[in-house]
């Protein structure tokens, strides 16, 4: 608080009451924002009946039918073969049969999921390698038209993604980069790269040019004081600017859907295909989402120092 | 890089310092380019060289369902095609329904809620952690779920609604109807981001100095005068700055109502970016879409100018 102040509080510290008035309608807030994942958590572990029964169930039975029928595909078989399987293996085949149903393989829900990694790890591995080069480049190098490259950079970001999806389509097709993991990173490498040049480019602003200078008159090069100081002081930066990266490639769905149909599926264009006899599974939705956001939620927990950086492309600092 | 730095370790004793000097100057600018260069590239080829043939299949009657068909320019044909058709002006009418709207209540409410933040209660950091979840979802899954919830039957909005109402659950449809469907779009997107114009209005609030609150408290200023000739003008930068980022956002906005509503009941929430892939993607009728995507991107380029020159007065204070 202010040192002017010659009371224990400053003057314009809050009232008690306002205070508390202040945090009541906040928790409100933030405890009404949260009953829709508290729901799609909750159905997950819903039968699919409960699920669809009026009024909504808040108190059920909890069921693994919803994590069962997520990874699993089932066909429906009499009641005579299904006894001349032999006893049940397991929860989900337990399950299963009770709908007079067996289990006939493993879903795609886990390729999706894996692809899902791999494109997100790959295209931000890249994304931050370029951004960080290009970062410290236009950090301490006097570079000519810096400013129009920087927006040039930035702008790309602007583009809405179904305008660039159309040519890329027809390139891809080209090139027999469509639906392959590799055309998806390169793809959402060149849409990070934009948010990993600004951010990073913010760090390494931070980061006293003096520490590099006192390397390269100890005999380093400037690669090498690059490498030895600029990058480990960055650290914190890099960790936060990948995972800004991760969360973007992610969560992407437009381009996904447009440029994958099978082997480089993501889950985000998966999971809005998962359907039960007769509509949608919503227990097995609810599973596949809550598996997919807890990634995010862990990492919007890790973040919360950076994302104001992060959202504002670095503009705003705390 | 073990291998690197020791080349590079070898290299620095083995040259003389004059010449280092001069290696290392001439290298300052080869590294700078050779740092930058990849990034470039990679832009050009994927950003830069698609939008020039887009700029080119706007001029010409390709399909991409008939790759095989001779390609004809037809001029400016498309163009005016677009500013003229009806369906066009709808969608950008939806667009700018959509965006209006978000917009106002994302701010009023965001605004809202950092103005309470900011009063320091008991446990803000971790409430304000909680309220910030959202955001940071799928928005495609997001809109998967929402589908979910506004269900007529079944969903717990409508049960919620009815509950507080008394009108019954099944008697209106959040996503059927059309008077409905645009507000249901509107109510996702705000919950989804109300929290991101809260955090970047708190980062407003927070930067106003204490001292001037406590000038204004000794001149014996209202609270309220003190809100309407302090708080807002000096949070007013990053209210813009917010507003700007989720213009932009959500007049390109795809995924969440692709989900929801698919651009229906009709076309009633058919926003630019589901037209546009209703047109390259369902229609075929790819000359005529990039067409539509260059007038999309010459509007937000122009909303990207006016973002920067804002973004530039922020840094200024």
């Amino acid at each position: 608080m202010s040192s002017a102040s010659t009371t224990a509080h400053s003057v314009v510290e809050p009232s008690a009451n306002s205070k508390r008035l202040a945090g009541f309608l906040v928790i409100l807030y933030a405890v009404i924002s949260m009953i829709p994942l508290a729901w799609i958590f909750a159905t997950g572990w819903k039968t699919p009946p409960d699920s669809i029964s009026y009024p909504p169930k808040v108190v059920f039975d909890p069921s693994l039918e919803g994590y069962c029928n997520l990874f699993t595909t089932r066909t429906r078989q009499t009641q005579d073969y299904i006894e001349a399987q032999g006893p049940p293996q397991g929860a989900c085949d337990e399950v299963t049969r009770k709908r007079e149903m067996v289990i006939a393989g493993p879903s795609n829900y886990v390729p999706r999921f894996i692809n899902s990694l791999i494109i997100a790890f790959g295209s931000t591995f890249l994304a931050v390698a370029l951004g960080v080069l290009s970062a410290y480049a236009f950090s301490r190098f006097k570079i000519p038209l810096a400013d129009d490259l920087l927006f040039f950079i930035l702008s790309t970001r602007m583009m809405p993604p179904i305008a660039v999806a159309i040519p890329i389509y027809l390139m891809y097709r080209e090139l027999g980069l469509s639906d392959s993991a590799l055309g998806m990173i390169l793809l959402y490498t060149a849409v990070n790269v934009s948010l990993a040049v600004w951010l990073l480019k913010g760090f390494i602003d931070e980061i006293p040019r003096e520490y590099e200078e006192a390397a390269m008159i100890d005999g380093y090069t400037r690669l090498h004081a690059f490498f030895k100081v600029v990058l480990p002081q960055a650290a914190t930066g890099i960790a936060a600017t990948a995972i800004f990266c991760l969360i973007f490639a992610w969560n992407e769905y437009a381009f996904a859907v447009l440029l994958t149909s099978g082997r480089a599926q993501t889950a985000p264009p998966f999971i809005p295909t998962i359907i039960g006899e007769g509509g949608m599974d919503w227990p097995a939705v609810g599973a596949g989402t809550t598996l997919f956001l807890i990634p995010i939620v862990v990492f919007t927990v890790l973040l919360r120092k950076h994302l104001l950086r992060g959202i504002t492309f670095g503009a705003v600092r705390k | 890089m073990s291998d690197f730095n020791s080349i590079a370790d070898r290299a620095a004793a083995a040259t003389p310092p004059a010449i280092a000097r001069k290696v290392r100057g001439l290298s300052d600018r080869a590294i700078a380019w050779l740092f930058i260069a990849p990034t470039i590239v990679l832009l050009l080829a994927i950003n830069i060289f698609p939008l020039i043939w887009t700029v080119y299949l706007s001029f010409t009657n390709y399909a991409s369902n008939r790759p095989n068909r001779p390609v004809v320019n037809v001029g400016l044909k498309w163009y005016q095609d677009i500013l003229g058709s009806p369906e066009i002006w709808a969608s950008m009418q939806a667009t700018a329904h959509f965006v209006f709207w978000t917009i106002l209540l994302q701010t009023v409410i965001g605004f809202g809620l950092a103005y309470l933040i900011d009063r320091k209660f008991r446990g803000h950091a971790f409430w304000t952690t909680v309220i910030l979840i959202p955001m940071m979802l799928s928005p495609a899954v997001v809109g998967n779920f929402w589908k979910f919830l506004y269900q007529p039957q079944i969903g717990l909005f409508n049960y919620i609604v009815s509950f507080f109402t008394g009108i019954p659950p099944s008697s209106f449809e959040m996503l059927g109807s059309v008077t409905l469907a645009p507000w249901a779009i509107i109510i996702v997107d705000t919950w989804m981001w109300t929290p991101y114009v809260m955090l970047i209005c708190l980062a407003g609030l927070r930067s106003i100095p204490d001292y001037i609150h406590e000038a204004a408290e000794v001149d014996r200023a209202s609270r309220w005068r003190q809100f309407w000739s302090i708080t807002l003008p000096m949070a007013l930068p990053f209210i813009m700055l917010a507003v700007l980022f989720r213009g932009i956002e959500n007049f390109k906005m795809f995924d969440m109502v692709m989900l929801l509503t698919g651009g229906g009941p009709g076309s009633t929430t058919e926003l630019a970016s589901i037209a546009l892939k209703r047109q390259a993607f369902e229609a075929y009728r790819t000359g005529y879409s990039s067409a539509f995507a260059i007038i999309l991107f010459v509007v937000v380029f122009g909303l990207a100018n006016v973002y920067v020159k804002a973004l530039n007065k922020v840094k200024q204070r």
